[in-house]
């Protein structure tokens, strides 16, 4: 039964991944909402970096959630 | 969907498991069959048909199915010219494929159906299918580069201006991260998909379970889980475009470094 628990403590330690990777992810449409609202002619021509970076952290949180997953259902 | 478990609970995985819908034939111990998988992949196909077919009539005045045929081929003509430059539009016929697939087979998988007895299945869930989509992607970076630039596709992997005694590092950590690529957007889109869907049942359960238990409870935990659930769904049809769009702009992004190697 100890390793059960610790299989489940660790998917929910697991998810501190997520949340850590929505702190990132807050962060850039922050600032690009920032950057956005200082010289709007200037961001749509920026919305493709703003992707590209999304995607790039949300893979993180993602991985982490996947390792959640592994641990309760693997 | 609602298969119970010990202790009365609802097993979110359940939407996930392929099942074979008309037996299946078993040739030198593999396996062939048609699946729910399989189905879904058909309606998937149907769909973007039909979609397509609407906006093939070459009228001179668009009507309003035109105009979103139209407004769809040429928002990934955009992304391809402005990412890769004048040389984007061989391929445009591939990313378009890959983009209108992935946005079908994610919003069908949301699609309400459940309410007629059908399971809703998100082909695009298993990474079984992810990543022979992004393997193919891929494949194209590989060919490509290789065709057009022989050897000298390795100075992909060394920046402008790198110091000489930093080279075999930075070479090593390049062809890492550009190995990685295929995983990366595989797992992405896969999860992506599955968590959402995971989130959508664990909701659905708390309702089930909170109306099961009286109706105090029922108000205290139904309620607030179905207004939840509202908007997860509309944040997950969200989340449905995006990871289209993403997919479609990463695999154009590589392309750009095969075609014009930074």
């Amino acid at each position: 039964m100890e390793v059960e628990a610790a299989r489940l403590i660790g998917a929910g330690l697991a998810a501190i991944g997520a949340g850590a990777a929505a702190i990132g992810v807050g962060y850039i449409w922050g600032s690009f909402l920032q950057g956005a609202l200082r010289n709007p002619e200037a961001a749509n021509g920026e919305q493709a970096r703003l992707y590209i970076g999304f995607a790039v952290t949300e893979l993180l949180g993602l991985i982490a959630a996947v390792i959640g997953f592994i641990l309760l259902f693997g | 969907m609602a298969q119970e478990e010990g202790g009365g609970g609802i097993d979110p995985m359940h939407q996930f498991q392929i099942e074979p819908m008309f037996g299946s034939w078993d040739p030198a111990g593999g396996s062939l069959a048609f699946t729910n998988s399989t189905l879904w992949m058909v309606f998937a196909l149907v769909a973007v048909w039909l979609f397509m077919l609407g906006g093939m009539r070459r009228e001179l005045v668009p009507g309003r199915w035109q105009m979103a045929v139209e407004s769809v081929t040429g928002f990934i003509d955009d992304l391809l010219a402005r990412n890769i430059g004048p040389e984007g539009k061989k391929y445009v016929p591939y990313i378009f494929t890959i983009f209108i697939f992935i946005l079908f087979a994610n919003l069908l998988g949301l699609a309400p159906v459940g309410v007629f007895g059908m399971h809703p299945f998100t082909v695009t869930s298993h990474i079984l299918i992810t990543g022979v989509m992004a393997i193919i992607s891929f494949g194209i970076v590989l060919v490509v580069g290789f065709w057009r630039h022989k050897h000298r596709f390795f100075t992909l992997f060394v920046p402008h201006g790198t110091p000489l005694p930093m080279v075999p590092l930075l070479f090593v950590i390049e062809l890492v991260s550009f190995l990685v690529r295929p995983f990366s957007l595989a797992l992405r889109l896969f999860i992506a998909m599955t968590a959402g869907h995971v989130l959508l049942k664990v909701f659905a359960s708390f309702f089930i379970q909170g109306m099961n238990a009286g109706p105090e409870m029922g108000l205290l935990v139904s309620l607030p889980s179905l207004l939840l659930m509202l908007f997860v769904s509309a944040l997950e049809i969200l989340i449905c475009v995006i990871q289209a769009y993403v997919f479609a702009l990463l695999s154009a992004l590589y392309i750009n470094d095969a075609v014009n190697l930074h």
